[in-house]
């Protein structure tokens, strides 16, 4: 499948060529950036920005990526979505904006609301993350963080750690991981925030190495630190967040044991999972791999929209 | 297979369905998720837990005057995995046939997350899973990816 006119609704909708594909435009669009001259190749497109759910990162990279390649931005962003929405449901919202854009960035609190809305829409639909479900262009983004940083992504061994139940980016990251050939991925998290059932089916499926581990157990052997967030906004209930924030937190004494060129990385916002001592250290990458959003983004905006 | 293994002879139909090999106990859901009542002028008869070589127990359901349509037998294969369909026209069997969990649910089926988009009353995404494994029998949702096991699509469809 070609990237041109696709809707990006999960990361498993990809193989391995195709994020290879995706990560050689991002490498030209970081070269275009540094020399400061980008190719308007989108000047004469509209992207709409259809945020049910409030974003930071995701929407401003997104609507920076568009921008940065010449396109027009329109759309809206959490609480005015309930205004646009005015009692009208997704799918209308959807007909309507795919009537006035080239392509849709949508995040919204349900799952399976992006493939939703890729069925109604005439142009493409790229998930800006659904619920706790997909949140693929991080994946992607992640995965590029990898292989900038550290080289390759192969042979490697990753520590996933966090909510790995209900936060969508860690979960992402991890099948993503599965159309590579990592050494060992190691998910670390509170009890009951483990990998849902059907995460875990498709990673035993794929035959990813996988092992539950703790922290203290494994960071020396790790090349990769994958930090996430506990998701306050998707527990069922607020005295079971309670009971698991701040189960851990990554510290510069947690990390005298870690590999010299370790990295770590957290798909941000952090709240307190990371010390803030740690951002000096040779370890962080969070930062980085934020501002990597922007060529993968574009890059992701010049394949599905020019080919 | 009139005869169960109380000596009770149920008679042969004339023209309608025979659904064999349904699992124990569940004779009652087939009937149910089919929508057939006794109301409707149909002459049932029901058979449960009667020896089986194959499924060591089995229940048997006779349908006078009934011919399922294809989504009948997807209906059934839900409930009953095992279940084989005899149609009958003037005593003879003119058709028989295994059911098989189908590939694709469109609609039958309810996802247990209530934040899957299929839950949401405002919207219209018809309720769509894929089989990913017939023994036991596991569908998925392909909006939310939840998992629907034997036992929840038991309690739907009961």
């Amino acid at each position: 499948m070609t990237w041109k006119g696709r809707s990006i609704v999960s990361i498993l909708d990809f193989k391995r060529s195709e994020l290879e594909e995706l990560f050689r435009e991002a490498r030209i669009m970081e070269e275009q950036l540094s020399k400061g001259k980008v190719e308007k190749i989108l000047s004469d497109r509209i992207v709409a920005m259809a945020f049910f759910e409030p974003s930071t990162r995701t929407r401003l990279s997104f609507e920076t990526a568009a921008k940065r390649l010449g396109a027009s931005v329109i759309g809206f962003t959490g609480e005015e979505a309930i205004s646009v929405a005015k009692g009208e449901n997704l799918a209308d919202t959807i007909r309507m904006l795919s009537s006035y854009a080239d392509l849709i960035v949508l995040r919204h609190r349900y799952e399976g609301a992006a493939l939703y809305a890729s069925k109604v829409s005439s142009v493409p639909v790229i998930n800006g993350g659904d619920g706790r479900q997909h949140h693929p262009t991080q994946a992607m983004l992640d995965l590029y963080t990898v292989a900038r940083e550290l080289g390759r992504i192969d042979g490697l061994v990753y520590g996933v750690l966090g909510d790995l139940r209900y936060g969508r980016a860690a979960a992402s990251f991890i099948l993503g991981l599965t159309r590579f050939n990592p050494r060992k991925v190691y998910l670390i998290s509170p009890p009951n925030l483990g990998l849902r059932r059907e995460v875990r089916m498709i990673v035993e499926e794929q035959g990813l190495p996988v092992e539950e581990a703790s922290l203290e157990e494994v960071v020396g052997e790790l090349d990769v630190l994958y930090v996430t967030r506990v998701q306050k906004e998707r527990f069922p209930d607020p005295e079971e967040y309670e009971r698991v924030k701040g189960a851990y937190r990554i510290t510069p004494s947690i990390l005298e044991g870690a590999k010299e060129s370790m990295i770590i990385m957290h798909p941000l916002p952090r709240v307190d999972e990371i010390d803030h001592r740690v951002d000096s250290t040779r370890h962080a990458r969070y930062f980085k791999q934020a501002a990597y959003g922007i060529p993968v983004r574009m890059a992701i905006l010049k394949l599905v929209l020019a080919g | 297979m009139d005869r169960g293994d109380n000596g009770l002879t149920v008679r042969k139909i004339r023209s309608g369905t025979v659904i064999d090999h349904i699992p124990a106990g569940r004779a009652l859901k087939v009937l149910r998720i089919l929508g057939v009542e006794p109301e409707q002028g149909y002459t049932i008869a029901v058979l449960m837990n009667v020896e089986s070589r194959k499924i060591g127990r089995k229940d048997i359901v006779k349908i006078s005057g009934l011919e399922p349509k294809v989504e009948d037998f997807h209906k059934i294969s839900l409930v009953a995995p095992t279940a084989t369909i005899n149609i009958v026209r003037d005593y003879e069997v003119v058709r028989k046939e295994k059911v098989k969990p189908p590939e694709k649910v469109e609609g039958i089926l309810k996802c247990i997350n209530p934040t899957c988009i299929t839950r949401q009353p405002r919207e219209v995404a018809t309720p769509t899973f894929r089989l990913v494994s017939r023994n036991p029998l596991v569908y998925q949702c392909i909006y939310c990816g939840s998992l629907l096991e034997e036992k929840e699509i038991l309690e739907q469809l009961a």
